[in-house]
């Protein structure tokens, strides 16, 4: 074994070189993001606006020079060659380059963002400071180094999505997928909340709003500075908390039932959108293991219910006892989050208590007490709820999970672990529409019979981890919570093996066929006898 | 306790097991030479590409056969004794069994050509195989590759890949001709030429030429033209690997033959995979089949066999499938490289050149007999289930869309086949 994986390595130099424009491509970009580092070394460019589009202008034609220079003259089809003879893709010098590159940056952005340029008092400088023509032409407000952040964002989902397109020109589910993406980022993410600020000059006060940002990923949504925003700014604004609690609520539930939780995962959020462009060319490096499974699911549905317990203390800790201050009562709350997650609870364990593993069956039963314990405890103790301050949670969970899991090592990371860490093991939003499409909605993944050779380019090129030929060599449909949907296995089977399918809740879930011959008398026999 | 031996890992011995040990407790080895492992056959060519690396080849993590209970040894048994159920290791060690299944699969076909023993000539079949192709085609300039069939296209793609110059011999005016008809055997050696192969119809190999340290250096082909090269790759087909039995007192013919239950003519011994022979043809399929599903299924009905339930071998209506460069291929039932008595072919082509069906049908009745699609991924159970309500070309055709098996949102061209389908067969 480890002969043939040095020998790949060492003899693989053709697959892995940089054609000539591949190289002048790269040169440009660098140069771009080279302007901005310095920008962020405090060199003060005299013209703001010449150099700001001079150097986002060079990332952005270096990115589609790059992609053009590798794809276009090849004919269509999987673009997997030397994938894992490049640096770049296999855990390589050049991935661990750019992995600390991504890491200090967002240590940077979410800790020291002084160093980007940021000022308590006067003016920003430095790198936010170079921002400010775009941002004052957008929202009319200077520069912050969340614009910072959100612009160069937009910029690689933009750029990397134009290179995606071209890698899967031959497949128009991967188009539509990466235009939806694309335009969601800079419309929902990008120009609307922007644009949105406008109008709080007229005695509106509306929070950022991104809205496709649906909580529990956009967790603070509920804080009470935004709630007061909301609320003191008409009817805009209370239509925009609505939609907020709608779309967990209802606009979610009903998406995932008919198409799976890729209508989010992989056609809408940010995070995805992320992932499946500037990320795509890391997918192969998830963990497929079994015991990476286990971890997924235990620590995904830890932040899960510890993104319910914090918003919960948040919102309970600034409402009245009365419904002087808002309609909502802090007793009416915490009663109606207990009636409502015991419901839950009761309604999966009366419909789906079977399609349950055991794990599962001990973790629901388990949070659910300990929350359902605490809140108790809270009534009969009269201590802090869930025992810790609001305020200390808020922070907690917000530099955890929102910095430090989201941005330092889910985006950080994705030349280490893969493009989908953060979606896999921290995303809370991703383990809600998870549950429902493991249990509530007519999406799968469908094996076509005994055409399955094993071959493994579909659990390869997962970027969750699942290991889909375990499914596919038996003939399984593949019903997984963590499926984004992004159709890669699909694309990278060689046998026509797997199709995205929304279909019929009956028979979603089938097990292992036995014999792939549809001999019909010995599949019964398989059936009786099997484990 | 009873100890049921394997021999060979491949995709029949280890379904096999697996599913000996879902239906019994009983003892369970499996020897190979080849891998420590199992793994996918299949898959090499994606290792040399780049696409994987050698772990992503196995099914199963290494933990696997230890919870089940499958033991693995990795060592070549040169010798059996059937009178006292004893097999001899190259090693000189020796393990009994009380049944044994042989699952040694295939080698390489080599025809005697001159000089195919030289330094540089090797088959593309086992994981040494893939260990030889990456120490023998670092930094050549050219390769040539003999036999227009799956392996082939393969190993020129492999290449193709690495940017070595490869030159693809194929006995036949198209590729896979013995197999395809011939507009589809036409698209695919366009499409094989498109991508840059020097792909020569109607060549065949010669000789191979070496230099002086017995390195090829280049071929000979029947028409008198060298073409030099440091590399050959002869892909002419596979046959059953059984030379360790020839002393053997166990039938064999190309492989080893087997009943409908797979029993070999020693009792106890069976033989599944690529290395059995029916005696008995089952339906038009060929007695030796070197097929990935085929070996599984022979794998999932022996074991059911040996723990008790004797069970015949059904491998139910033939279906395969490939992928030529982008192309991929899909085929059920069947349809002939020539149209049989009283059969026709129906062929419909897309105007890229990338995707096309071929349908055979009975001239008279109009029955459905097998379908080849190529760009257009199908579903096998409707097909399975077409072929078994033996229905007519005009039911498969104007039902077509039920089995697209293509990704949500493709170019669909049922709608397009049906009208080319009316306008020009079914007048005549």
């Amino acid at each position: 074994m480890s002969r043939i994986e040095q020998n790949m390595s060492v003899t693989g130099e053709a697959a892995a070189t940089l054609n000539t424009g591949q190289k002048l491509a790269s040169f440009l970009g660098m140069s771009g993001l080279i302007i901005l580092c310095l920008a962020a070394f405090n060199l003060n460019f005299p013209n703001k606006v010449l150099w700001l589009s001079i150097a986002l202008g060079s990332i952005i034609a270096g990115i589609c020079w790059f992609a053009q220079a590798t794809y276009s003259g090849r004919p269509a089809g999987i673009k997997n060659d030397g994938v894992w003879f490049k640096s770049m893709t296999s855990r390589g010098y050049l991935a661990y380059l750019t992995g600390l590159g991504l890491t200090g940056f967002y240590i940077l952005l979410y800790f020291y963002p002084e160093y980007l340029g940021l000022r308590a008092q006067g003016d920003n400088v430095g790198l936010i400071a170079l921002f400010d023509p775009l941002s004052y032409l957008l929202s009319g407000n200077p520069a912050s180094q969340w614009f910072v952040y959100g612009t160069l964002y937009t910029i690689a989902i933009l750029a990397f999505g134009v290179k995606f397109l071209w890698k899967y020109r031959h497949n128009r589910y991967e188009k539509l997928r990466t235009y939806s993406v694309m335009f969601f980022q800079l419309a929902f993410a990008f120009l609307i909340p922007e644009f949105m600020s406008r109008l709080n000059d007229d005695g509106m006060n509306l929070p950022y709003y991104d809205l496709k940002n649906i909580w529990p990923l956009n967790y603070y949504n509920f804080e009470q500075y935004r709630i007061d925003g909301f609320l003191s700014s008409g009817d805009i604004g209370l239509a925009l908390l609505i939609f907020g609690v709608v779309s967990i609520f209802v606009i979610t539930p009903i998406l995932t039932y008919k198409y799976g939780k890729r209508w989010y995962c992989s056609w809408v959020c940010g995070c995805g959108g992320l992932a499946e462009t500037a990320g795509d060319p890391y997918r192969q490096l998830s963990d497929k293991s079994l015991f990476a499974w286990k971890v997924e699911r235990w620590v995904v549905h830890s932040v899960l219910v510890f993104v319910v317990l914090m918003t919960t203390a948040v919102v309970y800790s600034y409402l009245g006892y009365d419904s002087s201050k808002y309609w909502l009562t802090r007793d009416v709350f915490l009663i109606g989050v207990g009636v409502f997650l015991s419901l839950l609870f009761a309604a999966i364990w009366y419909f789906k208590r079977q399609e349950l593993q055991k794990d599962a069956r001990y973790g629901a039963i388990g949070y659910l007490v300990i929350i359902l314990g605490l809140i108790a405890f809270h009534y009969f103790s009269g201590q802090n709820l869930f025992l810790f301050n609001a305020e200390n949670l808020r922070q907690a969970y917000g530099f955890l999970i929102g910095s430090i899991f989201s941005g330092v090592i889910g985006t950080g990371f994705y030349p280490i672990f893969g493009n989908r860490v953060w979606c896999r093991f921290g995303c809370p939003m991703a383990a809600i529409l998870g549950m429902q499409q493991r249990l509530f909605s007519k999406f799968r993944i469908t094996t076509n019979g005994g055409q399955c050779i094993s071959c493994g380019n579909c659990s390869t090129y997962c970027e969750m981890g699942i290991d889909v030929r375990a499914y596919a060599q038996k003939g399984e449909n593949i019903v997984r919570s963590s499926c984004v949907g992004c159709g890669i296995c699909s694309a990278v089977c060689p046998r026509g093996v797997l199709k995205l399918e929304n279909g019929s809740t009956n028979n979603r879930i089938t097990t292992e066929n036995g014999v792939v011959g549809e001999n019909v008398d010995l599949l019964d026999l398989l059936k009786q006898k099997s484990l | 306790m009873e100890h049921i031996v394997i021999i060979g890992n491949g995709i029949a011995g280890i379904t096999a097991a697996r599913h000996i040990r879902k239906a019994s407790d009983c003892r369970i080895t499996v020897i190979s030479g080849e891998s420590d492992y199992f793994f996918s056959r299949t898959a090499l060519m994606y290792v040399y590409m780049g696409h994987m690396k050698w772990d992503h080849l196995k099914p199963y993590e290494d933990w696997f056969w230890e919870k089940n209970r499958i033991e693995l040894i990795n060592a070549w048994v040169d010798h059996i004794d059937f009178k006292n159920k004893e097999l001899g290791f190259s090693s000189r060690e020796t393990l009994r069994y009380d049944k044994l299944i042989l699952a040694t699969g295939s080698l390489p076909n080599r025809f005697g050509w001159p000089g195919e023993d030289l330094d540089g000539v090797q088959g593309m079949v086992t994981k040494q195989d893939l260990e030889k192709l990456e120490e023998r085609t670092s930094g050549i300039h050219h390769a040539v590759v003999i036999g227009g069939g799956l392996i082939g296209v393969e190993l020129a793609e492999m290449l193709h890949t690495r940017k070595i110059p490869v030159t693809l011999l194929v006995r036949e005016n198209g590729f896979w001709s013995s197999v395809l008809p011939p507009q589809d055997a036409k698209m695919i050696s366009e499409h094989i030429l498109a991508h840059g192969i020097d792909l020569r119809h109607e060549t065949e190999l010669e000789e191979v030429l070496g230099d002086e340290q017995g390195r090829v250096r280049a071929i000979r082909t029947t028409s008198g033209e060298e073409i030099p090269c440091e590399f050959v790759g002869l892909c002419a087909g596979v046959r059953p690997n059984i030379k360790f039995l020839e002393s053997l007192d166990i039938e064999t013919h190309k492989g080893i033959l087997v009943n409908e239950f797979l029993e070999t003519s020693v009792p106890d011994v069976y033989a599944i995979g690529d290395c059995a022979q029916q005696k008995k043809a089952i339906g038009l399929r060929k007695p030796v089949e070197a097929v990935w599903y085929t070996g599984r299924i022979m794998g999932e009905t022996v074991a059911q066999t040996v723990t008790g339930t004797r069970t015949s071998y059904q491998p139910g209506n033939w279906f395969n499938s490939a992928k030529f460069f982008d192309i991929e291929y899909q085929t059920y039932g069947w349809v002939f490289n020539k149209p049989g008595l009283n059969e026709q072919h129906f062929h419909w082509q897309h105007e890229s050149g990338e995707k096309a069906i071929t349908i055979a049908f009975d001239t008279e009745t109009g029955k459905f007999k097998g379908i080849n699609t190529f760009g257009i991924r199908m579903r096998q159970k409707v097909f399975d289930r077409w072929l078994n309500e033996e229905k007519t070309i005009t039911h498969v055709l104007s039902n077509l869309k039920a089995a697209n098996f293509d990704p949500e949102f493709y170019e669909r061209h049922e709608a397009e086949i049906f009208k080319y389908f009316t306008k020009n067969l079914q007048n005549t």
